[in-house]
C-alpha cells in the first residue's frame, strides 16, 4: 500500500466528484451555458456592424468636392452626419462630448490638391475608446469619399480618377492607441470564461464539504491531500477543456476568427491554463469557510483578470503598475498565447515566453493549496 | 492480544483559544472491551473523539492508539480505525449505494462490490440503495452511517452518539452486533446519553468540562459515588419532590416514571428527612440500590455547583 499516493483513492475521489457534479444539474447548466451565452453577448456586440454613427465634418476648403463627400457620407447608412462646420473647435468638442464618433476634416486647399493631382489627405479622428464601432466605419470614410469623387472627377480630371488614390486618408485614432478587434477579443473571452467558471468550481470544492459536515468524514478516512486535490481537480479539467471546444467552435463557425496556429498546441496550453487556474481556486477553497467567501474570493481575482489583463484595455496603455500586476496573472499570458497562435499562427518557440509563467504559477499556487490544506478541523 | 490496550493515552488536553475544552485527560481501553463514554452536553466527548482519530491536534498529551503514537501517525490509525461523527457526515447528494461504494474504494477493500450488497442487504436497505442518503431520514441515516465506518472491518470502532434518534429496536440490534463484534476483538469507544446503553458497557467514563470525574464497571461507579437512594411510589408521590427539594441530607430529588428518587450521600439525614412521610397511606417508601442515572445526575448537580 503506497503511503501518500494512490490511484485506486484518486480514482474514487474522482467517481464520487463525477456522479456529485451530475447531480447539481444547475451548476452544470451553468457552466455549459455561461461560455456560449458570454460569446453570444460580447461576441455579437462586437461583430454587429454599427450603422448610423454620428459624424461631424469640418470643411476648411468648401467647394463641389466638399459638397460630394458630405452628401455621400449623408447618404451612407454608415453615418448621421449631425453637423457641418468650418470651426475645428466645435467638431473637437462634439467628440470629446461623446455626441459624435468621428470627425472628417477637409483640409485646406483640398480641391486645389486633388486638381493638380498632390494627393491631399483627408483627416479623420475617430474616437476609439470604442474600438468595436471605430474600426469598420474608419474603413469605410475612405471608401464612401473615394466614390462620391470618382463621380465628381470627370472631364479633363478622369485621369486622377483612375490613379490609385486621388487623396490619402489619415486616421486619427484618439483615446485607445492599441485598437482592439473582434478577433481580439472573442479568444480574449476564453481567457476570461475560463478563469471564471474553473475558480469559481473549485474554490467550492472543499468549501461545500465543509459547510456540509462531510469534510470531517473524508479527513477520518485513509486518503491524503494530494489525492483528494487531484481527485477533485481532475473532472474540472474535463469541464474547462469541454467550454474551452464550445468557445472556439462558436469562434470559428459564428464569428469567423481565423485559426492559423495548431489547434492541437492551442488546447495543450489551454489544460496547463486551466490547471492554474484550478489551483487558484482550489486555494481559495482552502481559506474560505464558507461558500459565499469563496465566491467573493473568486470575484477578488477574477476583476483584476477582466481589467488588467489586456482583455478590456489594451495592456500598454495601463500604467506600469498595472502591467506588473497584469504579469503576475496567468490569463494576461493565456491571452497573448491564444492570440498569437490563432492570428499570428505562432509556434512552441514564439509562445514558450508566455508558457514559462503558467509553468511557474501552477508550480507556487498549487505549492499554496498543498501547505494551506489542513489535515485536521482545528 | 489480550491484555493489549487498543487505546493508550495520558494527559489528553485541547484547548480552543482561552477555553479549555479537554484537561488533560487519560484513557486506558483495552483490547475486545465496549466503553462509554458518558458526560454532559459540551463535557469535551466529541472533541476527545476526535483526537484519537487525529481529526484535532492535541495540544499536550501522549500515548498511542492500536499502538500508533496519536499525534504522528495518525494516517495508520486512520486506516484501522471507524469514525462514526455525531452529526450525520456522508454525501448527501450521493446515493446509499454511492456513499458505500465510495468508501469501499478509499480504504481498497477487497471484493468491494460483495461486501457492499451484502451491507446494503444487512441494514436493510437494499430496496433503497439507489436512493439518495440526503433523503432518508434521520435514524436510518444513522444506520447508513454505522454500517459505512465498519466496511472495513476496523479494530477500533470510535462512534459518537450512533443511537440518537435510532428507535429501540434498531439500537438493540445495534449493541448486539457491537457485543458480538467486540467477541471478536473489536474495541469500542462509544459516547451516548442513553443509561441503558452505559450499562451494556464494559466499563464507562464520565467526563465534566473536560475531567474525568469517574470511571469504571457500572456496579464501581454506583459504589464511588457513595450515594444512597430512597424510591417513593404511590398516588402522593407527585407532591413529594417540592417537599423534600433542599431538605438536609436531601442532595437531588428525580422522577423515574411515577416513582420519585430520594438520593444523597449522607444516610442518616436521608432518613431523617424522609421519617416525617414514612405513616403516609398514599406512599410507600423503600430503600433501592441507585440507579446509574441517579448517579449522573448526582455528578451533574455537582458539576454545576463547582462550576457556578
Ligand atoms: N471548534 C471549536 N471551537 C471552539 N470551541 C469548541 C470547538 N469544538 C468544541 N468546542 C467547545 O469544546 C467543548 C467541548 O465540546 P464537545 O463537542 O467535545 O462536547 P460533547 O461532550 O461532545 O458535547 P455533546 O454531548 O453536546 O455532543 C464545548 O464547550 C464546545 O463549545
Ligand atoms: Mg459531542
Amino acid at each position: 500500500m503506497t503511503r501518500h499516493f494512490s490511484f485506486r483513492r484518486i480514482w474514487a475521489v474522482l467517481v464520487k466528484e463525477f456522479i456529485q457534479m451530475r447531480r447539481d444539474r444547475l451548476t452544470l447548466g451553468l457552466i455549459l451555458g455561461v461560455p456560449l451565452m458570454q460569446l453570444l453577448l460580447f461576441g455579437f456586440a462586437i461583430n454587429n456592424d454599427p450603422k448610423h454613427l454620428p459624424a461631424a465634418v469640418t470643411i476648411a476648403d468648401p467647394g463641389p468636392f466638399a459638397d460630394s463627400i458630405v452628401a455621400a457620407l449623408r447618404n451612407s447608412d454608415y453615418f448621421d452626419i449631425v453637423e457641418a462646420t468650418n470651426d475645428p473647435q466645435a467638431a473637437r468638442r462634439l467628440l470629446a462630448e461623446d455626441k459624435v464618433s468621428f470627425v472628417v476634416e477637409i483640409p485646406v486647399n483640398f480641391s486645389r490638391d486633388l486638381v493638380r493631382g498632390a494627393q491631399p489627405q483627408l483627416l479623420v479622428e475617430a474616437d476609439a475608446t470604442d474600438p468595436a464601432s471605430s474600426s469598420n466605419a474608419v474603413g469605410a470614410i475612405a471608401q464612401i469619399a473615394g466614390e462620391a469623387l470618382r463621380d465628381d472627377l470627370t472631364g479633363p480630371l478622369a485621369v486622377r480618377a483612375q490613379s490609385a488614390a486621388p487623396f490619402t486618408t489619415v486616421i486619427h485614432r484618439l483615446y485607445n492607441p492599441e485598437i482592439i478587434t473582434q478577433y481580439n477579443i472573442v479568444p480574449g473571452l476564453l481567457g476570461i470564461i475560463l478563469t471564471m467558471t474553473m475558480v469559481l468550481m473549485t474554490s467550492m470544492a472543499l468549501t461545500r464539504e465543509r459547510e456540509r459536515g462531510t469534510y470531517e468524514n473524508l479527513l477520518a478516512m485513509p486518503v491524503t491531500p494530494v489525492e483528494i486535490m487531484i481527485g477533485k481537480i481532475s473532472p474540472n479539467i474535463v469541464v474547462g477543456l469541454i467550454q474551452a471546444a464550445i468557445v472556439l467552435v462558436a469562434a470559428r463557425f459564428i464569428f469567423g476568427v481565423p485559426m492559423i496556429g495548431s489547434l492541437g498546441l492551442l488546447f495543450a496550453i489551454t489544460g496547463l491554463f486551466i490547471a492554474a487556474n484550478l489551483a487558484v481556486g482550489y486555494t481559495f477553497s482552502t481559506i474560505a469557510q464558507n461558500q459565499l467567501q469563496a465566491m467573493q474570493m473568486m470575484v477578488f481575482f477574477l476583476l483584476p483578470a477582466i481589467l488588467l489583463s489586456g482583455f478590456a484595455f489594451p495592456f500598454r496603455g495601463m500604467p506600469v503598475w498595472a502591467q506588473w500586476i497584469g504579469e503576475a496573472l496567468p490569463v494576461t499570458h493565456f491571452l497573448r498565447v491564444v492570440r498569437g497562435i490563432l492570428l499570428k499562427g505562432n509556434g512552441p518557440a514564439e509562445i514558450w515566453v508566455d508558457v514559462w509563467p503558467l509553468f511557474v504559477f501552477l508550480f507556487a499556487v498549487g505549492t499554496v493549496a498543498l501547505l494551506r490544506f489542513r489535515r485536521t478541523l482545528d | 492480544m489480550a491484555g493489549e490496550l487498543a487505546i493508550d493515552v495520558h494527559g489528553l488536553t485541547k484547548r480552543f483559544g482561552s477555553k479549555v475544552a479537554v484537561n488533560g485527560i487519560d484513557i486506558q481501553v483495552p483490547q475486545g472491551q465496549v466503553w462509554g463514554f458518558l458526560g454532559p452536553n459540551g463535557s469535551g466527548k466529541t472533541t476527545t473523539i476526535r483526537m484519537l482519530c487525529g481529526l484535532l491536534r492535541a495540544d499536550e498529551g501522549n500515548g498511542t492508539c492500536l499502538g500508533y503514537d496519536f499525534r504522528t501517525e495518525s494516517e495508520r490509525i486512520k486506516r484501522q480505525v471507524g469514525y462514526m461523527t455525531q452529526k450525520f457526515s456522508f454525501w448527501e447528494d450521493l446515493s446509499i449505494r454511492e456513499n458505500l461504494q465510495f468508501v469501499a474504494r478509499l480504504y481498497g477493500i477487497r471484493r468491494a462490490r460483495k461486501v457492499v450488497d451484502e451491507t446494503i442487504e444487512q441494514i436493510g436497505l437494499s430496496k433503497r440503495q439507489s436512493q439518495l442518503a440526503g433523503e432518508l431520514s434521520g435514524g436510518w441515516k444513522q444506520r447508513l452511517a454505522l454500517a459505512a465506518c465498519m466496511l472495513h472491518d476496523p479494530k477500533l470502532l470510535l462512534l459518537d452518539e450512533p443511537t440518537a434518534g435510532v428507535d429501540p429496536k434498531a439500537r438493540r440490534d445495534f449493541w448486539d452486533e457491537i457485543h458480538r463484534l467486540s467477541g471478536q476483538g473489536l474495541t469500542v469507544l462509544v459516547s451516548t446519553h442513553y443509561m441503558d446503553e452505559a450499562e451494556r458497557c464494559d466499563r464507562i467514563v464520565y467526563i465534566n468540562l473536560g475531567d474525568i470525574i469517574t470511571s469504571g464497571t457500572v456496579a464501581e461507579v454506583i459504589e464511588q459515588s457513595g450515594l444512597h437512594t430512597f424510591v417513593i411510589e404511590g398516588d402522593g408521590a407527585r407532591n413529594m419532590a417540592g417537599k423534600l427539594k433542599g431538605k438536609p441530607g436531601v442532595e437531588f430529588v428525580a422522577f423515574f416514571g411515577a416513582a420519585l428518587h430520594v438520593s444523597g450521600r449522607d444516610r442518616n439525614a436521608l432518613e431523617a428527612a424522609l421519617r416525617p412521610h414514612i405513616d403516609d397511606a398514599s406512599l410507600s417508601v423503600h430503600e433501592s440500590r441507585p440507579s446509574l442515572e441517579d448517579v449522573f445526575i448526582q455528578l451533574q448537580e455537582k458539576g454545576r455547583g463547582d462550576y457556578a
